[in-house]
């Protein structure tokens, strides 16, 4: 007797909405596990967690902050996932864009330049992001080589680069040798909604994406095309859609959301360019794509989520001295427990009596 | 003289890691699963790796660590995309997030110890041979190891009939099920046998290469790994060329910075992606007409009763 898995003969509706939930659930009793290992009591552990930042307005605002830019990339890497395009480099995207928006804001310092300089980053950024995400996507459709592979190794190479620029020709010259560039002029940093506060505009333009791309695979044909590229190629190859165009156009836009969350992060929250300005945001968007479930509201609320668990993990670091990387184990484990909660949605589980027979594979 | 000698002597021990992970990856390959989890897996085995050779006092305790360390990783990968069919890309990422993570929480108390690295060979006579005498007698036991390993699986791959079950697996799931193999089992163990690879290649890292563990130190040698897999055709032999060539680029981009050549350190340091970028581009290019990937690579299976 053994248990074994039987597809279901379609999907099921109602698993696929609370797959999340369960996968939320397993998650959170994981790590109670994982907090009485370290010794921690762990009803405090997930009160510092999941509820001490929602109670006051400070860690409210961090949290719709830290979303921002996880939300927008993730918006990006779904619309790849769903055309089975691989970009798994979106922290290189975003490294990049935030880079190429840093240019003009190096340049313009102190010069008294006018409103344009914010807005030329932002475009700068979202074009940098874009063509940097298309080096695997050609690489892929011209030569056939591994967007996977290739796409994460220039996230190194973009980590470097960073480096070099602000350790070498941007580095403040009144900066104690720290390597980091001056701080942004005003006109070239992202304005706060509330006046002392830490929400910005930044919030505004990732709401504007995740309406724009519920827009996009809800109402226009390019959104069918992308949606039935990923799931029966076949069929799609039938219907006169190309694959390799959409592999190029998704890592465009997938790569120009991530430079544009790249820029906005540095001339937003961090406001100067220096390394480590992202705690992997563009690793950690794969999760909440996947959490979301490839759509667009969904992402909103997973990229809320895993804000939360970001200010979580320092507040339980500050208050019962819990390491920063349960932070990253739980995000682990969480795709783990979304990814294994998808399968009941294609497949049913079933006790056997295993006999020698026949049979098919599935893809 | 002694400098062709160090430096040979570096790319050995700079290509090793690269060389085990890269094949039980292959291994994991042949049989038709594409596991992406390498860096993952790779870096708790080096987190883990340290920690038991730190508490034993044992290189050897320390690689066992390592291995069993890497070998639990994969079985979680196994569960998933073998036991729950999920798909193989994302499970692979999970994994390397989850590693990276746990790999900082287990590190996290031993970041700044320092332990004896792994003893290297010395037979009197023959390790004193000028030139071939380091190279080939004097290395620490991590590098005999690979090359066994390499051995040993090119011929089970292509001398054995488990070997030739494994690949038919890789190739064509539906027939070798039907001809009765169990597909499942097989590539259970395959994963597991590349989880416990790259665990040992990590745990390399802290055990020979430097003496102490830093977060995050393997540093994408796991894609790195995954790449040699592609640049080998799914081949030992080649393996064992790639893994040497990229061993090579590693040792050249420390070296320029201590020629002192006018290029910045971060360019040099970028070279080895940028090789791998380019390596998989002249590749891909180069077999254009036809993959010699495994047929059912990355594909789920679920047998049906």
């Amino acid at each position: 007797m053994q248990l074994v898995l039987e597809k279901r003969a379609e999907r099921s509706g109602a698993i696929a909405l609370v797959s999340p939930l369960i996968a939320i659930g397993l998650t959170v009793v994981t790590m109670v596990i994982l907090f009485a290992i370290l010794g921690k009591n762990p009803l405090l552990a997930l009160h510092a967690y999941f509820i001490a930042p929602l109670t006051d307005g400070y860690s409210l605002q961090e949290i719709a902050v830290k979303a921002t830019p996880l939300v927008m990339i993730a918006i990006g890497l779904s619309l790849c996932y769903l055309a089975n395009a691989w970009n798994i480099g979106a922290e290189g995207q975003f490294l990049m864009g935030a880079v190429a928006g840093s240019w003009i804001a190096v340049k313009t310092q102190g010069t008294d330049a006018g409103a344009w300089v914010l807005p030329a980053m932002l475009v700068l950024a979202a074009a940098a992001g874009a063509l940097y995400a298309l080096i695997p996507a050609i690489c892929k459709v011209k030569f056939g080589a591994s967007e996977i592979l290739t796409s994460l190794m220039l996230v190194y190479v973009a980590d470097l680069f960073l480096d070099y620029l602000v350790r070498g020709p941007w580095r403040d010259p009144n900066g104690f040798n720290f390597p980091t560039t001056a701080e942004f002029d005003p006109v070239a940093t992202v304005p706060l909604l509330i006046e002392g506060g830490r929400l910005h505009l930044g919030s505004i333009i990732a709401l504007l994406v995740v309406a724009a791309a519920a827009i996009l695979l809800g109402r226009t044909i390019k959104g069918f095309e992308i949606r039935i590229v990923g799931a029966a190629p076949r069929a799609a190859r039938f219907g006169g859609f190309n694959a390799n165009h959409l592999i190029i156009l998704t890592f465009a836009v997938s790569g120009a959301l991530a430079g544009l969350a790249g820029i906005i992060e540095v001339a937003g929250p961090v406001g100067h360019l220096q390394p480590g300005i992202s705690p992997g945001y563009g690793f950690t968007a794969i999760i909440v794509a996947f959490l979301g479930r490839l759509n667009p509201l969904g992402i909103l609320i997973a990229g809320l989520f895993l804000a939360l668990t970001f200010i979580g993990g320092e507040q339980a670091q500050i208050a019962m001295k819990i390491p920063l990387d349960v932070t990253k184990v739980f995000q682990g484990i969480l795709l783990f427990y979304v990814l294994a909660c998808d399968s009941l949605i294609l497949y049913r589980f079933k006790l056997s009596f295993p006999n020698r027979q026949v049979a098919r594979g599935t893809h | 003289m002694e400098l062709i000698e160090a430096i040979v002597l570096a790319v050995l021990a700079a290509s090793t890691p690269l060389l085990i992970a890269a094949t039980g990856e292959l291994v994991t390959e042949r049989s038709g699963v594409l596991n992406l989890g390498v860096e993952g897996m790779m870096i708790v085995g080096a987190a883990c790796g340290f920690a038991g050779a730190w508490l034993t006092g044992s290189v050897f305790v320390g690689a066992l660590f390592g291995i069993v360390a890497g070998t639990m990783m994969s079985l979680i990968f196994a569960l998933m995309t073998l036991g729950l069919a999920v798909n193989q890309v994302a499970t692979g990422l999970a994994l390397t997030i989850l590693g990276v993570g746990l790999s900082g929480l287990i590190g996290a108390g031993f970041v700044g110890e320092r332990i004896t690295p792994a003893v290297h060979l010395a037979i009197p006579g023959l390790t004193d041979i000028p030139l071939v005498g380091r190279v080939l007698f004097g290395e620490d036991g991590f590098v005999y190891v690979s090359i066994a390993l390499v051995i040993g699986v090119w011929w089970f791959l292509y001398r054995t009939r488990a070997g030739l079950i494994l690949r038919a697996c890789g190739d064509n799931h539906v027939s070798a099920h039907a001809l009765g193999y169990p597909v499942l089992r097989i590539r259970t163990f395959a994963v597991m046998f590349g989880g416990a690879c790259a665990g040992l290649a990590g745990a390399y890292l802290p055990l020979a290469y430097t003496p102490f563990f830093i977060p995050g130190m393997t540093a994408g040698r796991g894609w790195i790994a995954l790449a040699l897999v592609v640049f080998s055709s799914w081949r030992p032999g080649r393996l064992v060329i790639g893994a040497y060539l990229f061993g090579a680029v590693t040792i050249l981009q420390l070296h320029a910075q201590g020629w002192g050549i006018g290029i910045p350190s971060q360019f040099m340091s970028a070279l080895p992606y940028l090789a791998t970028v380019i390596v998989l581009v002249l590749l891909s290019r180069a077999r254009s007409g036809g993959s010699t990937a495994p047929a059912a690579l990355g594909t789920v299976f679920v047998p049906d009763r």
